[in-house]
């Protein structure tokens, strides 16, 4: 697989997997062996990504819909965090993994959660307006940083490892110094915010954050042009900035899609940033470059996506629908 | 003026037209609009039940039944909120009303009603007037019947009034047959309504003196031509005087800083304040509206947003009127005009859903404490107690007093106050 060469222009639906009901996240592990997904069933699913029609394992703690998924870097631990609030450990070298910790995490939804680059500790964060963080070996609450007026959706560490990045429901962007536990600078995001006067909501938020391969852009995605927030109109977008400076680059959009939320973006091995995209018009994966604000391609999926994480292999993209279907693209030549 | 009522996610215009906003100000308000005002002796004597009240929190746009008052955890219906013990035993509600749940012991839940009407326009006026719209007929609102039959003779406020969340003031055509004098008096983003401060430049004196020769002028007119459109003309410029002079029931910032603090210093905190400081002055009827619950999309996030705002100051309400003597008076009511799908759609939302949802009622005299009604497991059909808005308008009446089977005197003609067609659920009336 390794041997093939990303062309995201020969981007093609390979593998569907169904679950029995729609499904919410999705995560590869790092050692590129399974596939992790969520549903609104409130169990998680996971898949063998060697097999050819696998039955997924699922496993059953949490008591509501998961939207925050993330594995340790060793790829031996999985972190869980629901709309029940908690945060669960879940042991990945098992055959059924079950539930090795527990934790109340935030009070509310638990939106996002990122490993530290080092893998000792993670953050997570969430509708209590607050980002904590946690020691992964202990379970033990390292920080809660508070400083967003409004929920925390996205969390993201910065490879330096001695920042944090958050993103917020009014397209707050926050940079926290780890060591000191405040905020260092913040960057404007409101772009990414709607607040729509005749139906009186706040809307949008940084639903997603990634950062290149050296951490000197940073992608925040979600949605703008939000005529009608209660009814899904509204664009996808995603802001690209400079991140030593802070200065905005590019507005990335997708024209003709009128109906659609970045709700997770990567940036691929050679810098292209790819986000997927779920709403009223259907699901899509998105590309852009650092040329262009308009995407240089895009995919429509064969139904709505949720999610999407990229494989260790840099190659293949995974994404979770409504459908039930986990679904994975690859981003090369058919042979 | 620009619509109090928020708009709709799916984009109906119907409930503008139904609404059919009527744009005077207040001391205009009663020229225009339909002209049965009830003039006759026997009507005007009518029996007002004493100090009895209703304040119907109207959630537009479709409050989730399944985030609010019947949540259905782990069903696949059930989306990600889970559910909460309240006050009383048994009885749990969405984890999105925890300050509400602690007052669920004064309060009665309808969990069966089915109103099979799915349009925002149509929803609306079934529930606010207990029957269906129809071209041969219009219907007042359950504020105007409210007021007509509860208002006293001596109230020097409106007897009517609605709270929105943002747009001007005026008055509203929605007392059908009852006449203007019944319509709702707007209090767009809960501002005083609308010219109701003397401008600098008339002195007191030269305004009094403006009125007496207006009631000279009208005395000598009503002599000879005494009809009911000059009844509610009358009616409605002395009205208007007498709410000038009591402007200050409509300014929260005169109740103490803890009381707002306590309702919260957002636009439904104020509202719910101002609500039971009119409560306080005596007007018998009050709609809060607040919006919007047309979530087509992302239901849950705008439910946690919205019921977010509309919990604590609710549940503040709610236990205020308990520890001041209010609640046994006031007939509370929290509606929509339906409820959300049970089935969640691609976009995290629900749609319109009128087969199986609830109303919450409380105070006056409505059993305490109950969930009335069921629906089955998915919460897709009501499988016990089901109830509709004509047996909902009734109960409201009969939860104040009011004898919904009786008829009034219209213009010589006998107008039922309810739909004859319907009965009060009286399994709820204590």
């Amino acid at each position: 697989m390794t041997l093939e060469t990303m062309d995201i222009t020969k981007a093609r639906v390979v593998t569907e997997w169904k679950y029995t009901r729609p499904l919410l996240a999705c995560r590869f592990d790092p050692n590129g062996k399974f596939a992790v997904t969520s549903s609104e069933d409130f169990t998680l699913q996971r898949w063998e990504m060697a097999a050819e029609k696998p039955s997924p394992v699922v496993m059953k703690a949490h008591d509501s819909w998961v939207h925050a998924l993330a594995f340790s870097p060793d790829g031996t631990t999985l972190i869980s965090g629901g709309c029940d609030g908690k945060l669960i450990w879940w042991s990945m070298i098992d055959a059924e993994p079950k539930p090795i910790r527990i934790v109340e995490g935030h009070r509310g939804w638990i939106r996002n959660i990122a490993f530290s680059p080092d893998g000792k500790s993670f953050a997570s964060c969430g509708n209590d307006r607050t980002i904590a963080t946690w020691d992964l070996a202990e379970g033990k609450e390292l920080s809660r940083l508070a400083g967003h007026e409004r929920d925390v959706y996205s969390v993201l560490f910065h490879p330096n490892g001695r920042e944090l990045i958050s993103g917020d429901l009014m397209g707050k962007l926050h940079v926290w110094d780890i060591g000191t536990r405040a905020i260092a600078r913040s960057m404007d995001a409101a772009p990414l915010h709607t607040y729509e006067a005749g139906q009186r909501v706040d809307f949008g938020g940084v639903r997603c954050l990634a950062l290149n391969q050296d951490g000197t852009v940073l992608a925040a995605g979600g949605l703008h042009k939000a005529s009608n927030p209660l009814g899904a109109v509204h664009e996808p977008l995603c802001l690209r900035f400079d991140y030593a400076s802070g200065q905005l680059q590019k507005s990335h959009v997708a024209e003709g899609i009128t109906g659609g939320v970045v709700w997770s973006c990567r940036f691929l091995q050679d810098g292209t940033l790819a986000g997927v995209s779920g709403g009223s018009t259907g699901g899509f994966l998105l590309f852009w470059n650092s040329e262009s604000d308009k995407n240089i391609h895009r995919l429509q999926l064969p139904n709505i996506a949720r999610d999407m994480d990229v494989h260790l292999d840099g190659l293949r993209i995974g994404t979770s629908h409504h459908d039930s279907q986990f679904r994975i693209t690859a981003l090369f030549a058919a042979v | 003026m620009k619509p109090p009522i928020a708009k709709y996610a799916c984009r109906s215009t119907e409930h503008l037209q139904a609404r059919r906003q009527f744009l005077g100000s207040v001391a205009g308000g009663a020229m225009a609009g339909t002209l049965g005002l009830i003039t006759r002796g026997a009507a005007a004597e009518q029996t007002k039940q004493k100090d009895m009240r209703v304040v119907v929190f109207n959630l537009h746009g479709g409050l989730s039944q399944i985030e609010s008052w019947d949540p259905k955890p782990g069903r696949s219906t059930g989306g990600p909120c889970r559910a909460i013990p309240t006050s009383v035993p048994g009885i749990h509600i969405s984890e999105l009303l925890p300050y509400t749940a602690q007052q669920m012991h004064h309060l009665c839940l309808m969990r069966g009603v089915n109103t099979s009407e799915d349009d925002h326009g149509k929803g609306a006026y079934l529930m606010m007037t207990g029957r269906r719209q129809s071209p041969a007929a219009d219907y007042p609102q359950i504020g105007a019947v409210a007021s007509r039959m509860l208002t006293p003779q001596q109230l020097e406020l409106p007897g009517h009034i609605m709270i929105t969340p943002s747009g001007g003031g005026g008055r509203n055509s929605d007392s059908a047959y009852l006449g203007p004098k019944y319509a709702s008096v707007v209090l767009g983003g809960g501002s005083p309504p609308n010219y109701s401060v003397r401008p600098d430049n008339i002195p007191e004196d030269v305004e009094a003196h403006r009125h007496e020769l207006r009631r000279q002028i009208n005395e000598q007119f009503l002599s000879k031509r005494r009809t009911a459109i000059t009844e509610a003309y009358t009616h409605s410029y002395e009205q208007a005087l007498r709410l000038m002079q009591r402007r200050d029931t409509f300014d929260v910032s005169k109740e103490s800083e803890k009381d707002q603090e306590r309702y919260g210093k957002n636009d439904f905190g104020r509202h719910c304040l101002l609500a039971r400081r009119l409560l306080e002055s005596g007007v018998p009827f009050i709609q809060v509206v607040h919006s919007n619950y047309d979530t087509h999309n992302e239901n849950f996030g705008f439910h946690l947003e919205q019921l977010g705002e509309f919990d604590q100051p609710f549940a503040t309400f709610v236990a205020d009127l308990s520890e001041r003597g209010l609640l046994d008076q006031t007939l509370i009511v929290v509606l929509s005009e339906f409820g959300r799908t049970p089935n969640i759609n691609l976009y995290y939302g629900r749609d319109h859903w009128s087969r199986a949802w609830s109303v919450l009622m409380g105070g006056a005299k409505v059993k305490r404490g109950i969930a009335y009604g069921k629906t089955n497991e998915d919460g897709t059909e009501v499988t016990e107690g089901q109830v509709d808005h004509g047996a909902l308008f009734h109960t409201y009446l009969q939860a104040v007093g009011v004898d919904s089977t009786q008829s009034i005197d219209v213009n010589g003609r006998d107008m039922p106050l309810a739909d004859p067609a319907a009965k009060p659920v009286w399994d709820v009336i204590a």
